[in-house]
Order: structure tokens, then sequence, then C-alpha cells
């Protein structure tokens, strides 16, 4: 199976403001009993935007200025925490579809580009300026080029960086891996001959 | 030029380099649980494949198992329709199932190794982060996401990137009263929770050689707090003698080459590292966290940080563990008054964990306004401890003694914490929210550290105690 290849990715942007944000708060633990990932996007941060008798608290995805917004702004360290796939899951069925920031947790990262959602770094002077960009001029573009590797946010324009096989794997449309892992079913079989544990060392 | 464990162990399983440069990587021993594995089963039925490996599959149901009324149906009728996924999900693929019903059953992270499935020289993947537990036999062991599990399912293998490896080196002798759980809530501290992104780590040197297995998993469990998605200990005679005789261990002549084999992936004298990292244990005293992640950490015997003496990236993280906290600037983290002990999870729900928090609950009894939550790590841990006889210290102290399961460590179960509670607890993560309130708060520290804030219904150093 072919992916589609993503190279380019514009739209709005959310500034989601602080550091080291974990999957437990991009997720809470309570809304993961479930055996399907269907209904996660209405709880994408969900104890950050609500109170516990439902009402809104002050949150960039409760502002009507970041309504339809799909590209989402963070700090540093962003993902860590449980490898939940949850948590990508919910952000794209909100509608999330890239994420930049100073840096991300690896599985976080991994869960993404399985997904098809690029997130890539970008120095902290730089998505700090992105963020002030969009939280004074909320309808900004914000161009990813992953070709480029650059990003251009209404004449803000810096370098962003990402693993090289997650580039390929999204701009090449190889970001479902099993497809590319049932290819060498052969090889795999031959790991018997290599590793004694599996011979249960006879 | 000698080889560190890491690379031996992924070049032995190397299956082939992907078009995206990746490696692909086989999988020695794929662990499941019910929280992260329907959607998975799911996509593979969707796509017509079928489980490559039913015989290197294992499964259980950790997360969401209610531990006061085991009894099914659960409850929670959610709970009950994610266990009955996965039991029907291994039963169609033929896929062993440590349920609830068996004497098997518990963290997935403590009956690998239990069960001496876990073994030196594998590489072991489980949809969950704290697989890097499994380390301490001397495997490549990390957490994988769904669609992850899906390939793994799938074809046994999974598509990777190499980490670099970064040595921890540690010397000295840990004083009484002073755990792994607080070697690793130092590094965490020192090292920050991103630290360790892009790196494996290898634990080495004199004081790691001397803790015994469970000692390792504790530590092994939080590398990934430190953004370290593995985490390991080589494999040495501790290894070995705690695998003996376990049900998944080879025996006779299979027993002996499986040794050569163990010993021939430990890293080379000569071995070289991207990074490495020193310290010594010798003055470590017990360590509790005090924000709202594993590295915001301070010895019991300091005051909590002033955050203009922060690095300047730190400090807004900072800002919001002290707003959810409500703690103060600068104060003692010793006093600080608590609502709820949680002693077990996956990094320490141990049977050697409930030995020491049983030393310091013998004979007295908690605060009466503490609620206090004792939860084996498995049913063969529970077993042990009862027939120890700590289950009867833990009660007449007046803690609740429950059936086993991940509890109030991430509170998909009952369990959780209500309103503002501050909880001292043995688990690996103090997360806004993890223990089930939105508005609850964490203290992560050591069981011994744990049971004494249990009795004295406050923060306090343990070592005054024993
Ligand atoms: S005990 Fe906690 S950290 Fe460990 S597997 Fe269970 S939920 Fe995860």
């Amino acid at each position: 199976m072919n992916d589609t290849q993503i190279t380019r990715i514009s739209g709005r942007g959310i500034p989601l403001p602080g550091d080291d944000i974990d999957t437990d708060r991009i997720i809470p633990a309570r809304f993961m009993k479930c055996v399907t990932f269907d209904g996660l996007g209405q709880y994408a941060f969900h104890d950050a935007r609500f109170e516990a008798d439902g009402t809104e608290k002050r949150h960039p995805l409760n502002d009507p200025a970041y309504k339809n917004a799909e590209i989402l702004i963070a700090g540093k360290n962003f993902g860590c925490g449980s490898s939940r796939e949850h948590a990508p899951q919910a952000l794209m069925r909100y509608g999330i579809r890239a994420v930049i920031g100073e840096s991300f947790a690896e599985i976080f990262a991994g869960n993404c580009t399985v997904l098809g959602i690029p997130v890539v770094r970008a120095a902290r002077g730089d998505v700090e300026a992105l963020r002030k960009r969009v939280e004074t001029d909320p309808v900004t573009e914000i161009r990813i080029d992953l070709a480029s590797m650059r990003v251009d946010a209404g004449g803000l324009t810096f370098d962003i960086d990402m693993p090289d096989s997650a580039r390929k794997s999204l701009t090449g449309g190889l970001w479902d891996t099993t497809t590319l892992l049932l290819a060498h079913a052969e090889q795999t079989r031959a790991m018997i001959g290599r590793l004694p544990y599996l011979r249960r060392f006879n | 030029m000698g080889k560190n464990l890491f690379d031996k162990i992924w070049d032995l399983h190397q299956v082939a380099t992907l078009p995206t440069g990746q490696d692909q990587l086989f999988i020695g021993l794929h662990l499941i649980h019910e929280v992260t594995s329907p959607q998975a089963f799911a996509m593979i039925r969707e796509r017509g494949l079928s489980v490559a490996r039913p015989d290197r599959t294992f499964a259980t149901v950790d997360h969401i198992v209610p531990t006061e009324d085991p009894r099914r149906p659960y409850a929670d009728g959610l709970a009950e329709e994610m266990i009955r996924a996965i039991e029907k999900n291994t039963r169609e693929f033929g896929i062993p199932f440590f349920g609830p019903d068996t004497d098997a059953q518990g963290i997935v992270h403590i009956i690998g190794p239990e069960m001496g499935l876990t073994q030196p020289g594998m590489t072991i993947a489980c949809g969950d982060s704290h697989t890097s537990t499994h380390g301490a036999f001397g495997a490549i062991a990390f957490g994988i996401g769904t669609s992850q599990i899906r390939d793994v399912l799938a074809t046994q293998t999974l598509a990777m990137n190499r980490l670099g490896v970064r040595r921890l080196w540690i010397e000295g002798i840990l004083r009484k009263g002073v755990t792994a759980k607080d070697i690793i809530l130092r590094i965490l501290a020192d090292l920050g929770v991103e630290g360790g992104i892009g790196y494996a780590y290898e634990y080495a040197g004199p004081a790691v050689e001397r803790l015994c297995m469970e000692e390792r998993m504790t530590l092994c469990n939080m590398s990934v707090e430190g953004g370290a998605r593995v985490g390991y200990v080589n494999p040495d005679a501790v290894t070995f003698d705690y695998l003996k005789g376990r049900k998944y261990a080879p025996e006779g002549e299979a027993w002996d080459r499986a040794l050569g084999f163990w010993k021939s992936v430990a890293s080379d004298a000569d071995a070289t590292f991207d990074d490495e990292y020193r310290m010594n244990v010798d003055g470590l005293a017990p360590m509790v966290t005090w924000g709202i992640n594993p590295g915001q950490a301070v010895s019991v015997e300091e005051n909590l940080p002033l955050i203009s003496d922060l690095p300047e990236k730190d400090r807004e993280t900072a800002r919001q563990a002290y707003a959810h906290m409500r703690f103060e600037e600068g104060r003692p983290i010793a006093g600080q008054k608590i609502d709820v002990a949680f002693i077990g999870s996956c990094t320490n729900g141990r049977i050697s964990d409930f030995r020491d928090a049983a030393a310091v609950l013998k004979g007295r009894k908690i605060a009466g306004h503490v609620k206090a939550l004792v939860v084996p790590g498995s049913m063969r841990v529970k077993a042990e401890a009862e027939k120890e006889g700590l289950h009867e210290i833990f009660r007449d102290a007046g803690c609740e003694w429950r059936e086993p399961g991940c509890s109030m460590c991430l509170a998909m179960n009952p369990d959780r914490l209500t309103g503002t509670q501050l909880s001292a607890s043995t688990s690996n993560r103090n997360f806004i929210g993890r223990q089930g309130s939105p508005t609850g708060r964490t203290l992560l520290l050591s069981p011994a550290m744990a049971a004494a804030a249990a009795v004295a219904g406050e923060i306090t150093d343990v070592r005054e105690m024993i």
C-alpha cells in the first residue's frame, strides 16, 4: 500500500503554552477506556480545557480565534510520558495535521509519523516568534515545507528539523510501516538461525 | 574496539534496512495488555493479516482491573468490554493470556521477569513506555505505540532508528533506607526529563552490580521518564541466579548454552559509548518529587527550589508545578502533609518493595487522616507476600491490601485521588491528573519513604524510623 506523500502542510496555528506537556495531559487515562480510537478527538487536552463541572477554562483550544486551526505550536519535550497512541490519535481526530515545537519525546514523535502527522523541531526563539505571531494574528497562514525544511508564516521564516527517516517516510509516502516490513518476510524467517533463544537453545 | 550490549543485540536482531533508512528489527518477545492492543488487532483484521508469532506473544490485563472486587462482570462496563476484547483477541489468535483467573496475572512488566520470559539478549516490545523495565536483564526493551503493535503482531518486526548509548557509571554504597528508586530520582533530577532523548541508558559500575534484580528493574523502569526509551544493565551472575528455575527459563543442557549466549551479549570491557555520566551514591539521601514531572525532585533533606535559581529552560514548567501543587518555593519537602499513600506499580510493586514497606509499618499505625493502598504487582507477588505474612502487617497498620494491578498509578480503575488530595506514591509519574483527579497531586518516592509518610501523616525521613 502506498500512502499519500506529505511534503507541504499549510494551515492556521494553535499556540499552546508550556513545556514538558505529557501524554496524560493530551489525553487523560480515563478516556482510554475504549476499544477504538474513534471518539477521542473531543477529549484532546480535556482537563486543561474543562472544569470538573464541564465549564470551559481559558485554553487555546477553546478560543474561537483558533477554531479549525490545524497546526499545533508546542514547547519543549512535548508528548513525554506514556507511549499511548491515544495521544496523537486524539490530536489527529481533533483536526491537528502537524506539530511544530522545540523538542519532542521519541515515542510520541514516532507515533505521529506512522499516522502521517509531521512533528518538526525548531529553535526556541523561532517557536516563540511563531507563537507571538499567531497570537497577534490568528489568521496567519503557516506553511511547513518538508522538502526545504523551512517554515513560512506570513513572512516569518525559519529552519526546521526532524529525523531523516521520518522525513523520508512522510515525503516518500512510506509512513505506513506494515507494508515495508512485510516485504522482508523471508529475512525475518531467517532470524531463527541467528537467535538461539528462538530455538530454545537446542 | 569493543562493542556495547545495545549494539550487539541490535545487530543480531536487524532483519534489513528499510527504504526510509530505518532498521527493521526483529522482536524476540512481544507483551500486550488490554489498553493499547484492541485497536491493533482491529487494524490487522481490517487488512486481512494474522499474528506472525503467537508463540512469542504473551498477554495479560493490568491497567483496568479493579483491585477491590475482582468479580466478573466488572462493575465498570467499559472495563468489562476491554477485558472481553483481549480475551477474544488472544483466543482467536492463539496467544497465551494470563488473565485474573490464573495465578500468573499481574502488571505486564512484573510478570514477564517473574515467569522467566524476559531474558538477556532479547529485543522486547510492549505497548507501554515502561517496557524499559525488562532491560534490567540485559535486553533491549522499549515501549511502542498501537500502530507499532500492529506491526509486531503482523510481522514480529519493527521499523526503528538505532539509539546512541549513554553509560551511567554508578559508584559508592547506598546507605540504609536509600534505594534504587532514590538513585533513579536523583539521575532524573540531574539530567532532566528530556536529557535522555535519543539515548539508551546503560547502568553500570560497582553500585549497579550490587543491586538485586528487583532494584535493577526499578532503575531501568524509570529510564523513560528521563527521555531514554531504553535502559539496561549487563547480565551477570545476579541475573542468571534470578532466572534459574523460572517457568520459561531454559533447563539442563539448554541452560548451559543459554548462559554462553547471555554472557556473550554483555558490553565488552573496552566497549565505547556515545556519552558518559558518573555518579557516586555514598551521600545519597531519600528523594521525593515536588512537581509535575519526575525530574522535579529533591532529597528529603532539601528545600524546594526557588524558581529564580533554576536554569531558564526549567522555569516555565516549575511555575506550572508550583501552581498545580500549591507549594511554596524554598520550603522543605519534609513535613508536607499527605492524604493518600500508594505502594505498588511496575516501579515498586515487587516482593522486595513490600518487604521494605513492611519493615517500616511493622508494629506501627498509619496516621488517622491517611488512606493507604498497598497493591501487589502480580498474583505471584501477592501469594509470596501473604506467605511471609506481610499482608497482616499492612492490615494491622491500617493499610488496605488489594488485588494485583496498576491501580492508582494511572487510575483507570476505581482507585483514584479525589479533589486536591496529595498522594505519596511509589509509582513513576507525577503528571497533572495522573492519579485520577485533574487537581490531584502526587509525590513520588520509595516504598520505605511512602510507608514512613503514611505513619507520620507527612513526608518524613525514613532513616529516622529504621
Ligand atoms: S503500573 Fe503504572 S506505569 Fe506501570 S504499566 Fe501500570 S499504569 Fe503503566
